[in-house]
């Protein structure tokens, strides 16, 4: 029983991991793709049709470019630091719900790698990790660019944590729980996803999620008009790729996250309606649930190729005054309501 | 139970290198490494609230300020001040003081049998909250308001004296 | 002091700006980003302009100069008398020729007594401008190709007769078929 658990858990983590990484993979593509057609052209299409062959001919580009490590640089940190970055970014899908039971035989397997009970502050916790990746490297580099990208990654990240924390005390105050599971098999249906409940706590978080991947329009640690690029100007080759590649992870997890947290996760509307079997409905669940999740990756490029990036201080007034601010509005409000409803309804 | 020697091992071993390194931000990203070998202690007392808020409030936000203002300051052995025989003497007796008093209070406590929790689900965030919020409300509260005079206070340092400006 | 003055609007069509502070719902930024991206998700669905180029080629328009052509006439002889015009009127100085007598028996050959031997264009120095076709007194020269296609080495732009003169063309024959 245990050696079964232990082959079905690591299918499901190297599964996950694939998963991850293909879309991670495929969204370096659908980003050019995205840019091109609000720009009035194509983006890549020469490496196979429609350019799907494009993240193959990058990736093998990368293996074989030189790999630079400058003289100045702490050679033992400038290599982990992009591991790091890269390790943190993959490690935090490890709490989030793709999917109801699926059986099989008599065997229930539960899609979801580990049902932590404090899976929200884990994703938090391993979130606020991922900066080290980027401090790292930034300072390993030894150039003073590298380094003030480093800082303002860091100042960035450390300031709209507080803000996403407060957004999500809102929201636990609704759900009364921090597994993720249960958040999820709450917003059964359609009108039961938290997004109705807390529109303005979701507003907050995304703004956040936004600043945590250091997406455009918060991308200020990789300013090329200020920083020639960022805390990654000394990098070369796949330690490059790895930085990226952990940008575009960060931004599937957090997509996952908010589909999770605020649009449902895995339920669709009439699930238990269409009579189907338990099986059908888990695997519906799973793509409806992936489907989510690309909407918002395709939100987070939307979102980078419409709006201009911030000035410093615009950044650090909006999560320090505004969002901050609002978030603890939000829940001073929410459990005014709460006990509203408590005690009269 | 080897489980617990080896990551107690690490914890001394990644403290002691934390003094031991000469570069500043080697030691901050050392004492990174102790603090996530405790959340790994805690994870193991099933302690599953303090190893996540241990995660987040120490590894993921004081340690990342420390490492902030290490590098900005860029220090280095070249710009470290030479410190005089007196204070090293002075260094020496402080810790001569705590280890006297660490073993006197190991001295004076009594070899207890291994513990076995009553409640091994005593660390988990339902419990944990239940019990602060009804056994230790009073402390809970005065330690939020000792927080709030905390961050006042550094409100009220990082502001610019209107008079002067 | 006189620059800080009202200057005189000569034209009238001076627009004074007035910004007015924003109020709170321009202020709050968010119906800005919607009508943002409101634009951008237009243009996502409008056609593209990019045409696929080895596929798709572009129509050259009417005037559009490319690469030069050494013209013959209706009997197949080249044109060109080696006259040095074309050289002498290019601005960058990218044409040169090395003459020489047509000889007993070449009449088939070159129209005029004398002709160009060598004929070499750097392609890499020429502008497009169009200055030799317009010199060139015996309509020898047009630029009527298509654009010039990419080398690998700088050489091979210098283009030599065997690029220029355009193939030879039955003209007696092709009338005779057609008529």
């Amino acid at each position: 029983m245990e050696s079964a658990l232990l082959v079905e858990k690591t299918i499901l983590v190297v599964a996950v991991f694939a998963i991850t990484l293909v879309i991670a993979m495929y969204s370096t593509l659908v980003e050019r793709k995205v840019a091109g057609f609000m720009q009035a052209r194509f983006g890549p299409d020469r490496a196979g049709p429609f350019g799907i062959l494009q993240p193959l001919c990058d990736g093998g580009k990368f293996f074989f470019k030189e790999e630079i490590i400058p003289a100045g640089a702490h050679k033992f940190l400038f290599i982990i630091g992009p591991a790091v970055a890269m390790f943190t970014a993959c490690i935090s899908s490890a709490v989030i719900p793709w999917g109801q039971e699926l059986t099989i035989g008599d065997r229930v397997i539960t899609l979801q790698v580990a049902d932590i009970n404090v899976g929200v502050l884990y994703i938090f916790g391993v979130v606020a990790l991922g900066v080290y990746g980027i401090m790292i490297g930034g300072w390993a580099s030894n150039n003073k660019y590298s380094l003030m990208g480093a800082v303002r990654a860091a100042s960035q990240s450390i300031s709209y944590e507080i803000g996403m924390g407060l957004s999500l005390i809102a929201l636990l105050m609704v759900t009364g729980t921090l597994s993720l599971r249960e958040i999820v098999a709450q917003q059964e249906g359609f009108v039961n996803w938290n997004i109705w409940v807390q529109p303005i706590g979701f507003l907050i978080f995304l703004v956040c999620a936004f600043a945590e991947c250091n997406r455009v329009p918060f991308d200020l640690a990789e300013c090329e008009t200020e920083l020639i690029g960022g805390y990654n100007v000394e990098y070369s080759s796949m330690k490059l790729a790895f930085y990226m590649f952990a940008e575009y992870i960060n931004m599937f997890v957090s997509s996952s996250l908010m589909a999770a947290l605020y649009f449902g996760g895995y339920n669709f509307p009439f699930m238990y309606d269409l009579g189907l079997s338990q099986n059908w409905i888990t695997i519906i669940g799973v793509l409806v649930f992936f489907a989510k999740i690309l909407a918002f990756i395709f939100f987070f490029m939307w979102i980078r190729w419409t709006i201009p990036r911030f000035r410093y201080d615009q950044l650090m007034r909006l999560g320090w005054k505004i969002l901050i601010p609002l978030a603890v509005a939000n829940i001073v409000l929410t459990g005014i309501i709460t006990i509203v409803k408590d005690t009269y309804f | 139970m080897s489980v617990f020697y080896f990551v107690a091992f690490l914890s001394v071993f990644f403290a002691l290198m934390t003094i031991f390194t000469k570069n500043p931000v080697h030691s901050v990203l050392y004492l990174v490494i102790t603090f996530f070998t405790f959340t790994v202690h805690y994870i193991l007392l099933n302690a599953q609230f303090l190893a996540v808020v241990n995660f987040i409030v120490y590894m993921g936000a004081i340690m990342v300020l420390f490492l902030f203002v290490l590098m900005l300051l860029n220090l280095n052995k070249d710009t470290e001040p030479l410190k005089s025989n007196l204070v090293k003497f002075m260094g020496v007796i402080a810790g001569m003081c705590l280890v006297v008093t660490l073993a006197g209070s190991f001295r004076a406590l009594e070899s207890s049998e291994s513990i076995i929790l009553k409640d091994p689900d005593i660390g988990l965030v339902g419990n944990l909250g239940r019990v602060l919020f009804s056994e230790f409300l009073l402390p809970f509260e005065i330690s939020s308001i000792l927080l709030l005079t905390a961050m006042v206070g550094a409100v009220l340092l990082a502001k610019n004296d209107p008079k002067k400006a | 002091m006189e620059g800080k003055e009202i200057m005189q609007s000569l034209s009238n069509r001076k627009k004074v700006l007035e910004q007015k502070p924003m109020n709170f719902w321009e202020r709050m930024y968010l119906p800005a980003i919607a009508r943002g991206l409101g634009i951008t998700i237009r243009h996502f669905f409008k056609p593209k302009a990019t045409y696929k180029y080895p596929e798709v080629q572009r129509p050259y328009s009417k005037n559009f100069r490319g690469q030069h052509s050494l013209k013959r006439d209706e009997e197949g002889r080249e044109r060109c008398t080696a006259c040095g015009l074309c050289a002498l009127s290019c601005p960058a100085e990218a044409i040169t020729m090395i003459s020489a007598e047509r000889k007993k028996g070449e009449e088939h050959l070159y129209r005029e007594e004398k002709y160009a031997a060598v004929y070499e264009i750097n392609m890499l120095r020429c502008i497009f401008c169009g200055l030799c076709e317009e010199a060139c007194p015996k309509e020898a020269i047009f630029l009527d190709g298509s654009h010039v296609p990419p080398e690998q080495l700088r050489k091979d732009f210098i283009y030599g007769k065997d690029k220029l003169v355009e193939p030879r063309f039955e003209y007696k024959k092709e009338h005779e078929t057609t008529a």
